[in-house]
């Protein structure tokens, strides 16, 4: 189901089934990791990526959708194919052909199953993560302040589009980015 | 139980596709959907190992990895949205500008 989605998400020529095809691919990774018994991270999975992700997507998806391609492939797309198999090929003869495979052994429960995922996790996350745990939202903040500055329209490039006359449909997208940009921050910050 | 390798496997499938998908698609959205495929197959792997080497640190990876792609998708989108100004066109092969 996953593997099926994940084809329907690349390969279908409308690009809002596309964007939802993905959708459907990231809440089923999103029950692999229930059964890897990290139920935290799913449920992070299903808020961020399907959540908030995905609405930026389908949002910038409604802007350009009228401004679609005839063709939704590459003109080389075998090419494509080809590389892709080749790259799986790679890893599937290192790992399988190595023996790693075999590593696997039996499952034990896992050790946080007493505490709870979630407490474990966020134990280690102010332990022993915490340095990079600041990087990060210090990232997310970065990230935020370029969506906002490149969103806004400079004056040149109001000059440009004035000059070309055809930008009327477009004054209203830096808002929702940095409006989408700033639920991120606000997801992102609760969920410690 | 399932063992590892399925999901390790599932995780190869998934990234294999993700890279099929950044190349052969004309258009840039899409490519950035693709590394959002190539993310999760990651992650998938990260959660997986963590669950068999019984330690919490995979999972803490896979939030810093989403982290990242999120940072990642909010930039990218923008970079679109100012690249379709300039532009008028969503296509990778239309993008030419440092090609001398």
């Amino acid at each position: 189901m996953i593997l099926g989605s994940a084809v329907v998400a690349i390969t279908a020529p409308n690009l809002i089934y596309s964007a939802l095809a993905l959708l459907v691919t990231l809440i089923h990774v999103a029950g692999i990791y229930v059964l890897l018994s990290a139920e935290f991270v799913a449920a992070v999975q299903i808020i961020v990526y399907a959540g908030a992700i995905l609405v930026l997507y389908l949002f910038v998806l409604m802007i350009f959708s009228e401004h679609q391609g005839q063709q939704a492939l590459h003109a080389s797309y075998p090419v494509g194919v080809f590389l892709g198999l080749v790259v799986l090929a790679e890893m599937l003869m290192v790992y399988w052909g190595t023996g790693a495979a075999s590593d696997g052994g039996t499952l034990a429960p896992p050790v946080w199953a007493k505490a709870g995922n979630t407490q474990a996790i966020g134990v280690l996350l102010y332990t022993k993560y915490l340095f990079p745990f600041e990087i990060a939202s210090i990232i997310l903040l970065v990230a935020m302040v370029g969506a906002i500055t490149l969103g806004k329209r400079s004056h040149k490039a109001k000059e440009v589009a004035g000059a070309n006359g055809s930008s009327n449909g477009h004054e209203t997208i830096a808002a929702p980015i940095s409006r989408v940009a700033v639920e991120h921050r606000q997801e992102e910050t609760p969920r410690v | 139980m399932v063992p590892l390798s399925y999901f390790v496997t599932l995780s190869f499938l998934l990234f294999s596709i993700g890279v099929v998908g950044i190349l052969i698609r004309r258009n840039i959205l899409m490519v950035l959907m693709a590394i959002e495929l190539i993310l999760n197959a990651v992650n998938i792997n990260f959660v997986a190992f963590s669950r068999f080497q019984q330690s919490l640190d995979g999972q803490i990876f896979v939030f810093f990895v989403m982290t990242i792609a999120a940072a990642e998708v909010v930039v990218g989108l923008a970079i679109v949205i100012v690249a379709f100004r300039r532009r008028a066109t969503v296509n990778v092969d239309e993008f030419n500008l440092m090609k001398w």
